[in-house]
């Protein structure tokens, strides 16, 4: 359990950044929402260029997904050793789910430019539009965690996290494992369920 | 909570507290910035994270858009007082109407419902603060920004000119050329990054910062009210947000979200924003339930009538919301299931208002009413917002419905619902809450002006649209002509004229609210402790409260725990009988007060991450690298927020002060 120095007096006994960090990410749930339906509604119109079926590589995807939560993995890992206070773990763990998180990014770089080599632009299609701005949210708040996991790093190192420093990994944590079940849901979605 | 052990100086005067802090110098803290510590002068509004203080800059904001926003509303009435006005162009009069309500709603009722519950949440639950003081600040700017953003384009070649629910694909490149519409979208997303930030903090500060004893239902109903909208924000913003991405992807990068030649769907953004718009309208009114639901016990000398139906309706009111949006797009062709469902859900919110208004009216009956200006205006609230809902209910049957859409009986409606109800409850709000915020009252001979001039012109403008709406007077009509104007009673001609001259009346009415501000703020005249006899937390302290609000944090024990502490029950005759006055039950609770007051530091990041949104904003329109720097801004000024220590570092004050380390918690 995460250092509570900072839950002190709380009525409800989380901490501040806890409760206000599921607060965001509940939030953050309607903004994917509203990204998936509004895939949902337009994967299916290509007035031009291919289809989902045409160029969708679901090994390939499959894989990168298989990387992103095995990150999730080394996540718990990070926020395990923070609770011990043991730095060299929780930097160690952190660097590895920031280069697992990498990977997967640089997948989806791969794959959104082998779908623009075959013809899928961002404005070819209805469905161009929509799957590359959901599927870009997603890359987006990856990208957003690997830079504040390497930064919780590079702070780390100096000792110069304010606050408590389990604590701020648990954050993150929270961040990247809700980041990764929406990948479950648009893998799904997106990639799984054929139009 | 952000802390540090000393408070600035000048503003505490515990005894426990170190007596004289000594001024103080910056020091360095991250990069090129040092910490600001200023607490007077411009600098200590400026980088000020106190929500007080924040609390009235968001009022000062608001009224100021207010303004701007009555202007716009004048311009348009004058082009609609005689047949065929030249007042404005077609063009101009599409900017004004669509300006004018993005103005009221956005920059004027929500920052001003957020003025109120920025200052009052944390004093009404007994906090010395909110929950992320940095983020409040955040906030601020973020607010300013966008409001910046929105109206910068005015003089950059035209505002925007779509309506403010901006259907697309009229909202396209090709309906909508100028860079309005781009500034609308880039400055509502820096909105409701405010929005958003400021839900979070809320409701943090809601769940967690109240006084030992303070259950949820010991909360008074102008928090609870302002918590439910704040989930409302959380929710619906960021449904808005996704509607604003697609649009703006449309418009900058070409994307075909409303492309209906490629085979888009005209229906997904109404769905989008309904989805965000209709619990945006109960984000606009609730606020101000909640705060006449606190006016009108005090002035009618009795506990509020039901609180936990008071309290659950709200929160009915905040579920229910989410299930009747569709009824904005009857005329749109949704299919008879769809038109059914959203029909009754529409009839069934109905409800829980109707039971606040029984409420309200019951907490009066039989109370020894006093008539203050708050008083008014919350009684004017309870009638003219049931005005406009009994008109919502007509909307709710769909054939009905389909013969108002677009006309002036829409207008009229929505204006009785948010003058009659926001913006009433709102100005009810500064005549109870003024003297508590800046320790003087308002004048009641001036505000009696100020509420009828109001309310009779209010009535004169939006009660005249009923009629030329059912006439069929279309919505965002800019010139009409003498030839179909009718003849009789029903004549168009002569009801534009009497709603124009209405808007004149309303607006002088609120002319004397400002003219009464500036009067009082010249007064000598000090207000009293309490001066309205209040029930709750907030009148607890001096007027105006201390930096740190509570010299000791009060224990709850129930609701209306000021009206508990100052009156008892006469248990042979049952009546209430006054056992202390205010300033004993202030003098009891200061006896003893907390040693070590955590108030959170000033901070510079708040305004620069604000204001490294605009760098973006208009780059992301004109040219993409003056984005990229806006966005290296916005990087630096993150990496330096989250350096910053949430307490100010020794040497943040002036070192030789030898009382520093005593105080250390």
């Amino acid at each position: 359990m995460a250092d509570t120095t900072h839950a002190h007096h709380t009525s409800t006994g989380q901490s501040n950044v806890k409760l206000g960090m599921w607060m965001f990410l509940g939030s953050e749930c309607l903004l994917f929402g509203g990204l998936i339906s509004t895939y949902l509604l337009y994967r299916g119109r290509v007035s031009e260029g291919p289809t989902p079926s045409q160029i969708f590589d679901i090994p390939f995807t499959s894989v990168s997904s298989f990387v992103l939560l095995m990150s999730s993995l080394t996540m718990v890992l990070a926020v395990s050793a923070a609770a011990k206070k043991d730095d060299r773990g929780t930097n160690l763990w952190l660097v590895v789910t920031a280069m697992l998180g990498a990977t997967f990014v640089g997948g989806q770089v791969y794959e959104f430019t082998a779908f623009y080599n075959e013809g899928l632009g961002f404005t070819t299609s209805l469905f161009g539009s929509s799957f590359y701005t959901l599927t870009g949210f997603h890359g987006v708040h990856v990208t957003v965690g690997i830079i504040m996991l390497l930064a919780l790093v590079a702070i780390n190192k100096r000792s110069k996290v304010p606050g408590s420093k389990a604590e701020t990994v648990e954050m993150l944590g929270l961040y990247w494992h809700f980041v990764d079940i929406i990948w479950i849901i648009i893998f799904t979605l997106v990639y799984l369920i054929p139009v | 909570m952000a802390i540090i052990e000393r408070p600035a100086p000048g503003t505490i005067t515990t005894p426990a507290l170190l007596p004289g802090a000594a001024e103080i110098t910056p020091s360095r803290t991250f990069g090129a910035l040092k910490r600001p510590v200023a607490s007077t002068g411009w600098k200590s509004w400026v980088f000020t994270v106190d929500h007080k203080k924040l609390g009235i800059m968001y009022g000062a904001l608001a009224m100021f858009f207010f303004i701007v926003g009555g202007i716009e509303a004048l311009l348009i009435r004058l082009q609609l007082a005689a047949p065929d006005g030249k007042v404005l162009n077609a063009d101009l009069y599409n900017q004004m109407f669509t300006m004018h309500a993005t103005t009221m709603v956005f920059l004027f009722v929500m920052p001003m419902a957020s003025a109120f519950a920025n200052y009052f949440i944390p004093l009404q639950i007994g906090a010395r603060d909110v929950a992320f003081p940095r983020i409040n600040a955040f906030g601020f700017w973020c607010l300013l920004a966008g409001g910046i953003i929105i109206n910068l384009s005015w003089f950059l070649g035209g505002a925007a000119d779509g309506g403010w629910f901006m259907y697309a694909p009229n909202s396209g490149p090709v309906f909508s050329p100028s860079h309005g519409v781009d500034f609308w979208a880039l400055g509502l997303q820096i909105t409701g990054i405010a929005s958003l930030t400021g839900a979070i903090n809320l409701i943090v500060t809601v769940l967690n910062m109240r006084a030992p004893g303070m259950t949820l239902m010991k909360v008074p109903v102008f928090t609870w009210m302002a918590t439910v909208v704040q989930f409302l924000l959380l929710f619906a913003m960021p449904v808005i947000t996704v509607a604003l991405f697609l649009l703006m992807f449309q418009r900058v990068f070409g994307a075909q979200f409303f492309d209906v030649a490629a085979g888009a769907d005209p229906l997904l953004w109404q769905h989008l924003f309904w989805i965000f718009g209709h619990p945006e309208v109960y984000i606009l009114v609730l606020p101000s339930f909640g705060i006449i639901s606190e006016v009108l016990p005090v002035f009618s000398r009795k506990p509020l009538f039901g609180y936990p139906f008071v309290v659950f309706s709200g929160a009915a009111i905040g579920f229910v919301g989410w299930g009747v949006w569709a009824h904005h797009m009857f005329a749109s062709g949704l299919g008879p299931v769809s038109v059914a469902v959203f029909s009754v859900a529409t009839m069934a919110i109905a409800v829980p208002t109707g039971v606040k208004i029984i409420n309200w009216t019951l907490t009066m009956w039989g109370g020894k009413l006093v008539f203050t200006t708050a008083m008014k205006y919350a009684i004017g609230l309870v009638f003219l917002f049931t005005v406009g809902g009994l008109s919502g209910v007509t909307h709710s049957i769909a054939p009905s419905d389909t013969q108002q859409t677009d006309t002036y009986y829409i207008v009229a409606h929505f204006h009785y619902v948010l003058f009659g109800g926001a913006i009433l409850g709102l100005f009810s709000g500064m005549y109870y809450w003024w003297p508590k915020m800046f320790g003087k009252m308002l004048s009641e001979r001036l505000g009696s002006w100020n509420f009828w001039l109001t309310v009779i012109g209010m009535n004169l403008t939006f009660g005249p649209m009923h009629i030329l709406g059912l006439q069929g007077q279309p919505r965002r009509m800019y010139v009409w002509t003498e030839a179909r104007a009718g003849e009789g009673f029903f004549n168009l001609a002569f009801w534009n004229l009497v709603a124009t001259v209405g808007s004149f009346v309303l607006a002088l009415g609120v002319l004397l609210f400002i003219i009464n501000v500036w009067v009082t703020a010249r007064k000598k005249e000090l207000a009293p402790l309490d001066p309205w006899n209040a029930r709750s937390l907030e009148w607890m302290t001096s007027n105006p409260p201390k930096e740190h609000n509570f010299d000791a944090i009060p224990h709850v024990a129930h609701l209306d725990e000021f009206f508990h502490r100052k009156y008892e029950e006469d248990t042979s005759t049952h009546s209430m009988k006054q056992v202390a006055t205010a300033e004993k039950v202030l003098e009891d609770l200061e006896r003893n007060p907390d040693t070590n007051i955590h108030m959170p530091s000033p901070s510079y990041w708040p305004i620069v991450l604000a204001f490294s949104l605009i760098p973006i904003a208009l780059g992301l329109i004109y040219s993409i690298p003056v984005a990229i720097v806006g966005g290296a801004i916005l990087l630096y000024a993150m990496y330096g927020w989250s350096l910053e220590p949430s307490v100010a570092e020794e040497s943040d004050y002036e070192a030789g002060h030898n009382g520093h380390g005593a105080h250390h918690g």
